[in-house]
């Protein structure tokens, strides 16, 4: 069957075949309920003891520090919420290009007297330093700001966003889903900078939907989400699901191992794709930044990008029009606007992200499809001018 | 729960599980703990004309533990006076079985059987 | 024959091979994001979520549209009562129902509701393990916003009136919600004709995956909920995050197997369990829990006299059972379930429960069957109190010596 090229990395990524195998006997012969005293429930208590050791392996964290979820937008919601319930009302910083699941918990929070307060990013869609240095002033006493955004691929120093709040007794956080994988992550060193708490997901670095996890650091009390039967150390209750975080454990060993090698890999396709685009006179948003290997965000003056990706989809190449999320919203990326970027120009906007099954062949096939397609859109356009 | 092979030996295998009359010249009955506590012990022993416990006997009601703890002084006690019986301490069961921390009580409630069982028999005996 | 036999059905179930069959295209080619709308890796995904939201919505007469997806029947259960009695609240009042014998997950979701400001009645249930209706409309008060009750029961497996409790909480203008994650497969659950207003389900406890489950929301009368998790706005905003494909698939064809093979395979192991009851009740000092009449046909819990648990256990290792709660069984306090039946803490006894399922045998009963006339036996002959009560004594009278 015709299988078109996958260039949305960032949505999901297709598993990993050790992932797989490592998986399947969780979901066939090994069923026990990890809560049983019996031998089916111990086996799966071990596997799911190791795929924490795993996890933990990977950024430098304790097994101790990891509490599995259902997915990132749990872990997230669960360290904003949680760590809120724990709290008197305040300030929350977040920064204005997260992901929903992290704006919107926030938002949230408005309702039980908390304030929000955005953080500006400049033009790269890095966080403005004078902004936040005004923001740290109201003593926020919560701060998420995300490692890599999801979109522009744009990092953020975050160690050092740490430090600066450090002392001013801020919770920090930060969504990590996008770098597992694709940067090394070391949280004993984020922690010791002033990060407290970090979102890992599997299905971000080929493993499986159903699995992530909060990094937190043990000196920080949260309400659970989720309540009932207590595990996870009481933060979040629920029949662990075994397979996913088996996994998940796998998943992001792998990761750890492979990430030097094929960042390097991704960061070679990654120019190779954008030497393509800017010669077809695209704007790549934030080029000039640190960003993913993977990601590259772009958009041609006059073209939809919603029409174009679908364009792309006949010729065979799967890329996202903007965040992979639920709604078919005809708004343009809330990233693009806090970067400062015309609506008219952001809704234009296309992201590839690569991953481990592309190769440069790939990325010239694209090319080509993009320059036959953008030629007969603009085509169009000049016909309705 | 993971028992030592010892506690997995005697719970498999409980020496000297049974009961002596009550009534009968020599024994001494001892029977500690309580049901809602989930372990009750009954260790009998019986002493023979020179001071010396010839025969010992145990039931118990508990865990494999409480039942190895008890299954184990029942081979202990006999050959020894009373009073040398009374001198088995608990940490010497315990070691011996090699207890976990949450099963301790297990090896206290066997050395206090020991004393029951030895009050019962002095006090029947008149000493 | 494998060995342990498992027989703890309720705990968790194993995944029917036919199920895993459906889930691994999706966990291998088919692995689009059923969010991505602008390609047919997402679209793929997004048809199979949607297949199975039919396959779960016929199993309990259902709309599609009035099923989300969870991560599991804890999520479903705290989303449905925080949910519900936060929406209503300023409507209706902050109190709410809910009975002893329910799940950890309804239990500690509504301990957290009256930290928050909410007043709760926990009602008792009667010895069968049943709710007495006239108990429950007494508990009722104008303030009462949101009743919880189970409709099977994990522990003992009895199946309370939901028809009724519908009723009367229709009646009464209270938002009702029911666990059903022990009841999927078990009993017919029928939805256009049961007054429920929200419904959890489980997979993992039907044959289908661990990590996914569903909260039926009703339409009509349309019934609103805050979302407990925000974000994309997944699930038309009642529950943000990134669908997990493979999960959902399995979640549908598991329940539409159920639908189909309910009925025979409920005589099937009806018959099993009925087997099992008898074999046990041979054995003297032996007495079921829970009322046999008004009960799933895979549950058997039943306790032996003078016999201490955690040795019965140890003696029993060939069978994967329960001794508690599958959550709670990590420590051996007696279960508060069986304590809410008015099973005496100071007798002494275990209790196991025993649970049937798709894959167990009739050799595998008979061997339990035989085990635990032999186990028992071995037990009662060390037990001090087994002689004590051969001797007549009533051990109720007895002064213990207490450490």
């Amino acid at each position: 069957m015709f299988r078109p090229v996958y260039l949305d990395h960032n949505a999901t990524t297709p598993l990993d075949p050790a992932v797989l195998a490592a998986m399947l006997p969780w979901l066939e012969s090994r069923f026990g309920n990890a809560s049983s005293r019996h031998e089916y429930g111990r086996q799966a208590r071990q596997a799911i003891d190791e795929a924490r050791q795993r996890v933990a392996a990977a950024v430098q964290a304790h097994p101790t520090e990891v509490i599995f979820t259902s997915g990132g937008s749990e872990a997230n919601n669960l360290f904003i919420k949680g760590a809120a319930a724990c709290l008197k009302p305040g300030v929350v910083g977040v920064s204005a290009v997260e992901h929903p699941c992290v704006l919107k918990p926030a938002g949230q929070l408005e309702r039980q007297g908390w304030q929000v307060r955005q953080l500006a990013v400049d033009g790269n869609g890095r966080i403005d330093t004078s902004d936040y240095a005004a923001a740290l002033e109201l003593r926020p006493k919560l701060l998420s700001i995300m490692l890599a955004n999801n979109e522009t691929g744009v990092l953020q120093d975050v160690a050092t966003l740490a430090e600066a709040a450090r002392g001013r007794g801020a919770w920090f956080h930060t969504d990590a889903v996008q770098g597992l994988g694709k940067l090394a992550i070391d949280f004993r060193s984020l922690n010791a900078a002033g990060v407290h708490a970090m979102t890992l997901s599997a299905h971000k670095a080929y493993g499986p939907k159903g699995a992530a996890a909060l990094i937190l650091d043990k000196r920080i009390e949260l309400q659970p989400l989720i309540a009932g039967g207590g595990h996870e150390r009481g933060l979040r209750s629920g029949t662990e699901n075994v397979a996913a975080i088996v996994g998940f454990g796998v998943a992001a060993e792998l990761a750890a191992q492979r990430v030097a090698e094929e960042a390097l890999r991704l960061r070679a396709l990654q120019e190779r794709l954008e030497a393509g685009l800017l010669a077809q006179g695209a704007q790549v948003f934030a080029q000039a930044e640190k960003r993913l290997p993977n990601t590259s965000y772009f958009a041609f003056v006059d073209i939809d990008g919603e029409t174009l990706v679908g364009k792309l989809d006949r010729e065979g190449f799967a890329v996202a029009s903007g965040a992979a999320c639920s709604s078919a919203n005809p708004e343009p990326s809330h990233v693009l606007q806090a970067m400062g970027v015309a609506p008219e120009f952001a809704r234009g906007a296309v992201r590839v992200s690569l991953g481990a099954g592309n190769n440069e062949s790939e990325i010239d096939q694209f090319i080509n499809a993009l320059r036959a397609t953008v030629g007969r859109l603009q085509g169009l356009t000049a016909l309705a001018v | 729960m993971s028992y030592s092979v010892k506690v997995i030996d005697h719970y498999e295998n409980p020496r000297n599980v049974g009961s002596f009359g009550k009534e009968e010249d020599g024994v001494g009955t001892g029977m500690v703990g309580a049901p809602a506590c989930g372990d009750v012990m009954k260790l009998q022993i019986k002493v023979n004309k020179s001071g010396v416990i010839e025969d010992a006997k145990f039931k118990t009601y508990g865990c494999g533990s409480a039942i190895a703890s008890s299954s184990l002084v029942t081979e202990w006690v006999k050959g020894k006076t009373v009073d040398q019986a009374l001198s088995i301490k608990n940490t010497e069961i315990a070691e011996e079985l090699a207890l976990p921390p949450v099963k301790i009580h297990c090896s206290i409630l066997a050395e206090d059987a020991i004393k029951a069982a030895v009050a019962d028999y002095k006090k029947k005996h008149g000493e | 024959m494998k060995l342990p036999i498992y027989l703890d059905y309720s705990a968790t179930t194993p995944v029917d091979p036919r199920v895993a069959e459906k889930m691994i295209p999706y966990l291998v080619e088919k692995f689009g994001n059923p969010a991505s709308r602008s390609h047919s890796f997402g679209w793929e995904a997004d048809a199979a979520v949607e297949q199975a939201r039919e396959q779960v919505a016929a199993l309990v007469n259902a709309d599609p549209k009035e099923i989300i997806w969870t991560s599991g029947a804890t999520e479903s259960n705290n989303l449905a009562i925080k949910g519900a009695a936060h929406f209503y609240a300023g409507t209706k009042g902050k109190h709410i129902i809910t009975v002893k014998t329910e799940h950890k997950a309804v239990l500690d979701t509504v301990r957290e509701m009256e930290r928050q400001g909410f007043e709760a009645t926990y009602l008792d249930v009667q010895e069968n393990g049943l709710l007495d209706l006239e108990a429950f409309k007494a508990a009722i008060r104008p303030d009462t916003v949101l009743a919880s009750v189970m409709f099977v029961n994990n522990e003992v497996g009895v199946i309370q009136p939901i028809a009724e409790l519908g009723e009367i909480c229709r009646e009464k203008g209270i938002v009702f919600h029911v666990d059903a994650a022990q009841a999927t497969g078990k009993v017919d659950i029928d939805l256009q004709q049961l007054k429920v207003d929200l419904m959890s389900f489980s997979a993992h406890k039907t044959y289908g995956p661990k990590g996914i489950g569903a909260l039926y929301v009703r339409r009509k009368p349309r019934i609103r909920l805050e979302a407990q998790m925000h974000g994309g706005g997944h699930e038309r905003g009642f529950r943000s995050g990134t669908l997990a494909t493979h999960q959902i698939v399995g979640m549908g064809e598991a329940f539409r197997l159920a639908k189909e093979e309910m009925a025979e395979e409920n005589k099937r192991i009806g018959a099993l369990r009925d087997k099992l009851l008898k074999g046990l009740q041979d054995i003297e000092a032996t007495y079921v829990n829970g009322d046999l009449t008004h009960r799933v046909a895979h549950n058997l819990n039943i306790s032996f006299a003078y016999v201490e648990g955690e040795s019965m256990i140890m003696a029993i290792k060939d069978l994967a059972v329960s001794s508690g709660s599958a959550c709670t069984s990590a420590s051996l306090e007696p279960s508060y379930v069986l304590r809410a039946l008015g099973r005496d803490d100071e007798l002494a006894h275990s209790s196991i429960r025993f649970s049937i399922g798709r894959f167990t045998t009739e050799e595998e009963i008979d061997y339990a069957i035989k085990l635990l006339h032999a186990k028992v036996g071995k037990l009662r002959e060390l037990s001090p109190l087994w002689e004590m009560v051969q001797e007549g004594v009533d051990l109720s009278t007895v002064q213990w010596a207490a450490h």
